[in-house]
């Protein structure tokens, strides 16, 4: 008996899952079938000698769905190992006949060697297995490929390395006719086993590396939980993931992983939400707390109920994102894609004309030179470094965002963001917490101090629905404080609010409320004006006309908005704020934080129109904010980036989404895109570089002057070094401190 | 000049023309319109090279990679970001719903072999 898990295409409800598990239930051999339609998958058990795959998926069609592959997330790494381990033996083969053939006819060398690898029959013997064995994969893409009029890189590689084996066969088995022509019989075996034996090389290490540069999603694609502790019927049962629904109540104990996300129905405890949002610090969770999925519970033991399985858990949102940007193409990719598309036909019709030219006019032996030099070319001629510089260094860059919480849409975003030299936050819960609270609370008369003060004023705000009340209540609550009865509330619109506590009359509000009132500020004008200019509301308590103390509330600044802001600076960029609120407040906090210039008074409808000016005077912008309430904005940037989870909206909205909701990830992002742009321009000078410089002396412009021409031997040795040192290259975009 | 040099002139210049026509004026392919699920083969290229699929509706294309070139070990798709290994000898589906007409590139990982997908 195995047991699969499939993906199932086309289910909508409760029904589905029925028809699809009897119809397959009842295929013989089929011991059970479960069919979630949460995440559209069907696990099997069944007993692979009686009933097929695709019995399986014919009898899912026969109600009217698709399979759609059989899910294993291992498969790929298996099959491509796969793949590797072939290359590898090819690689070892090859490399050891093509060395037994230049031990053999290598001058200098061979004076060494046993008189039986000098003789050409034997060179062909070990020469015959790696041209036709090893070097096979050459010639089954280029076969086809020559049928549909395309060449690549394995169409360079046969045509060369067939020359120089054709060739050395003649030699071979017609010495006489090629002493005729007046040229020493001589074999060339070396060269088309070692060409291939390195390129093979090159491959292997190439392949290796590149399984490196998709190693981000296959990390994310681990973290997964395995199994869940569902709590059904009073029991705790474990049961596979892919099972769990919305709605479970999901048991976790301490240093276990939350299966899936959902949401805190009992207990409390730290968790490490790292691996997901990027955030080093253990999270705090109590009841009705929200926990993602793939997360590692730390101390406590905790039950919740999962809100959110299979394609919908934050975890496959960030996945699904990660992967669509790596099959995105950045714009600075054009150039290459131009060239690659003309590159190989254009080396093919170098390699004739250095034959030509080479024969014409060349030193004796002119054929030898013609040939030897026109398969260097072919050899050297290296389009796949100009085609892995771009994608492999995007597949790294946003693999390291992800990691650390940084989610980038595609590779454009990517590229964009290095040039981005303004940045537009939104005040109110990107450089803020978003909620009120109570900052000062200063007793102004000896006979009210700070608790009575906050006492007397939540008595009063609890009867009051204005949004700074909540703030005034919540700090009395924290701190323990019994309100007073309060008779005869009454609230003074604009001004604040009034009543009678223990028979005397008790007011809080602004300026105005005092004027009306008649009690006497002018005192204390300066300590309210201070808390003013920090960007905080105050709040006067009055009773029996004396002004007996102040409450200043404010829209607390993130604690790490400062740093993040002076980063940015740091790397040249501009810093601005846009708020709705008045002039005053938000110059305040535009200094505790030191941006650079505040957009106040703004309405929501009217940010895009500002973003959209700041753009007119020539700049780029990025407009960080929390991606639900300024989505326009967000659009209209160059960059939108949004400060939040890994949902739809925020995703949907942004360019950019830090998941770990760090003001400081915004200068790491810029930084991410600047040096994965580096990277990317690097590997593209090299790759291009690289064919420029070589192929004309593979050519032999260097020998009129220099005496200087290249072995097809070393030519195919730089070759395999050029795609693996672009690949390399990339990968070093893993060690950057972000 | 000697008879050898003036023939290898004459094949040179035949092999360099014939090269350019061979592969850089090669005509496009027909288009093949496709209504629900189309079967691409991987080999040598794609084929068919160039699909036509509906606006507005899933299509699914099945790439079927039988080339064990490492050249064709991917797909992409960079308009739908999509980027796949295909196995070789295994089919890969992928699923696409345009919503919008016009023509779509898509090429191997290394960006040496074409194909178009157009939506109409």
């Amino acid at each position: 008996m195995i047991t699969k898990t499939f993906s199932i295409k086309g289910m909508h409800c409760a029904s589905c899952v029925r028809l699809i598990e009897k119809a397959v239930g009842k295929l013989g051999g089929v011991e059970s079938c479960n069919v979630n339609l949460a995440t559209e998958r069907a696990t099997v058990t069944y007993n692979p000698k009686q009933v097929s795959d695709e019995d399986l998926s014919s009898a899912v069609s026969s109600v009217g769905y698709s399979v759609m592959e059989e899910v294993d997330e291992d498969r790929e790494k298996k099959e491509k190992e796969a793949e590797l381990n072939k290359l590898r033996i090819k690689v070892v083969v090859s490399l050891f006949l093509g060395g037994l053939i230049v031990w053999g006819s290598f001058p200098g060398l061979m004076e060494t060697a046993p008189q039986i690898l000098r003789n050409f029959f034997v060179q062909l013997l070990l020469a015959t297995p790696v041209q036709f064995w090893a070097g096979l994969s050459f010639y089954q893409a280029t076969i086809p490929a020559l049928k549909n009029r395309t060449a690549n890189m394995d169409t360079l590689v046969a045509l060369g390395t067939t020359v120089a084996y054709t060739y050395s066969v003649i030699v071979t088995f017609f010495p006489k006719v090629i002493m005729q022509t007046g040229i020493e019989p001589e074999a060339y075996f070396d060269v088309a086993t070692i060409i291939i034996g390195l390129i093979l090389l090159g491959r292997f290490f190439e392949a290796r590396a590149k399984m490196g540069t998709s190693e981000a999603i296959k990390k994310l694609i681990g973290l997964q939980a395995k199994t869940a502790r569902v709590v059904r019927d009073n029991k705790e049962v474990d049961i596979p993931i892919e099972q769990v629904v919305v709605g479970d109540v999901i048991r976790v104990r301490p240093g276990e992983k939350i299966p899936v996300d959902g949401m805190i129905l009992e207990g409390e405890s730290a968790v490490d939400e790292s691996m997901v949002t990027g955030e080093s610090v253990p999270v705090d969770k109590k009841i009705d707390d929200s926990v993602v999925g793939a997360t590692m519970n730390k101390t406590g033991t905790f039950t919740y109920k999962a809100t959110k399985v299979g394609k919908d858990t934050m975890l496959s949102q960030i996945i699904k994102l990660v992967s669509d940007a790596q099959g995105s193409k950045a714009p600075i990719q054009r150039i290459a894609d131009l060239i690659a598309s003309y590159f190989v036909p254009i080396v093919i019709m170098l390699a004739i004309l250095t034959f030509v030219v080479w024969y014409v006019f060349g030193p004796q032996p002119a054929f030898l030179f013609a040939m030897l030099n026109a398969i260097a070319v072919l050899i050297i001629a290296c389009p796949c470094a100009m085609g892995l510089a771009t994608p492999t260094a995007i597949m790294v860059g946003t693999g390291i965002g992800a990691e650390h919480g940084i989610l980038i849409k595609d590779a454009q975003s990517l590229e964009t963001a290095h040039r981005v030299n303004t940045i537009i936050f939104d005040k109110t819960g990107t450089l803020t917490q978003g909620k009120p609270e109570v900052t000062n609370i200063k007793p102004l008369n000896k006979s009210f101090g700070a608790d009575e003060i906050l006492r007397l004023a939540s008595s009063l705000e609890k009867g009051s629905e204005h949004s700074l009340a909540e703030p005034i209540v919540k700090k009395a609550q924290e701190k323990k404080l019994k309100p007073e009865k309060v008779m005869q509330f009454g609230a003074v619109p604009g001004q604040g609010i009034e009543g009678l506590i223990g028979g005397e009359k008790v007011v809080l509000g602004n300026r105005k409320l005092m004027e009306k009132e008649k009690i006497n500020i002018e005192e204390y004008g300066k300590e309210i004006e201070g808390l003013e200019n920090e960007g905080k509301t105050v709040m006067m308590l009055g009773i029996k006309n004396n002004l007996v103390g102040l409450i200043a509330v404010a829209d607390i600044v993130k604690e790490s908005a400062k740093e993040a802001v002076s980063k940015l600076k740091k790397m040249g960029i501009e810093t601005v704020m846009i708020t709705g609120d008045n002039e005053k407040t938000a110059r305040a906090i535009a200094r505790q934080v030191g941006i650079d210039r505040v957009l106040a008074e703004v309405l929501p409808s009217q940010k895009e129109a500002e973003v959209r000016r700041i753009q007119q005077e020539g700049k780029s912008v990025a407009m960080v904010g929390d991606g639900i309430n300024d989505a326009p904005a967000l659009a209209a940037a160059d960059i939108g980036m949004a400060m939040g989870s890994g949902t739809d909206v925020a995703i949907e909205a942004a360019d950019i989404t830090l998941v770990n909701k760090d003001l400081q990830s915004i200068a790491s992002a810029i930084a991410l895109s600047k040096k994965t742009m580096k990277t990317i321009k690097m590997n593209l000078v090299w790759a291009f570089g690289y064919n420029i410089i070589l192929i004309p002396v593979a050519m032999g412009v260097l020998y009129p002057v220099f005496g200087v021409l290249l072995n097809p031997i070393f030519a195919s040795a730089a070759m395999a070094l050029s795609s693996i040192s672009v690949v390399g290259n990339s990968l070093l975009l893993k060690k950057v401190r972000i | 000049m000697s008879l050898d040099k003036i023939l290898v002139i004459a094949l040179g210049s035949f092999g360099i023309v014939f090269t350019y026509w061979f592969f850089l004026l090669r005509k496009e392919k027909k288009e093949v319109a496709v209504k629900n699920e189309v079967d691409i083969a991987v080999e040598g290229g794609y084929n068919p090279q160039v699909i036509s699929i509906p606006k507005g509706k899933t299509t699914k294309i099945n790439f079927f990679r039988k080339d064990s070139s490492t050249c064709l070990e991917e797909v992409v798709l960079s308009d739908f970001k999509i980027r796949k290994y295909l196995p070789l000898g295994k089919k890969v589906t992928v699923e696409l719903n345009p919503q919008k007409e016009g023509e779509y590139p898509f090429e191997c990982g290394m960006n040496m072999f074409h194909g178009k997908v157009i939506v109409r």
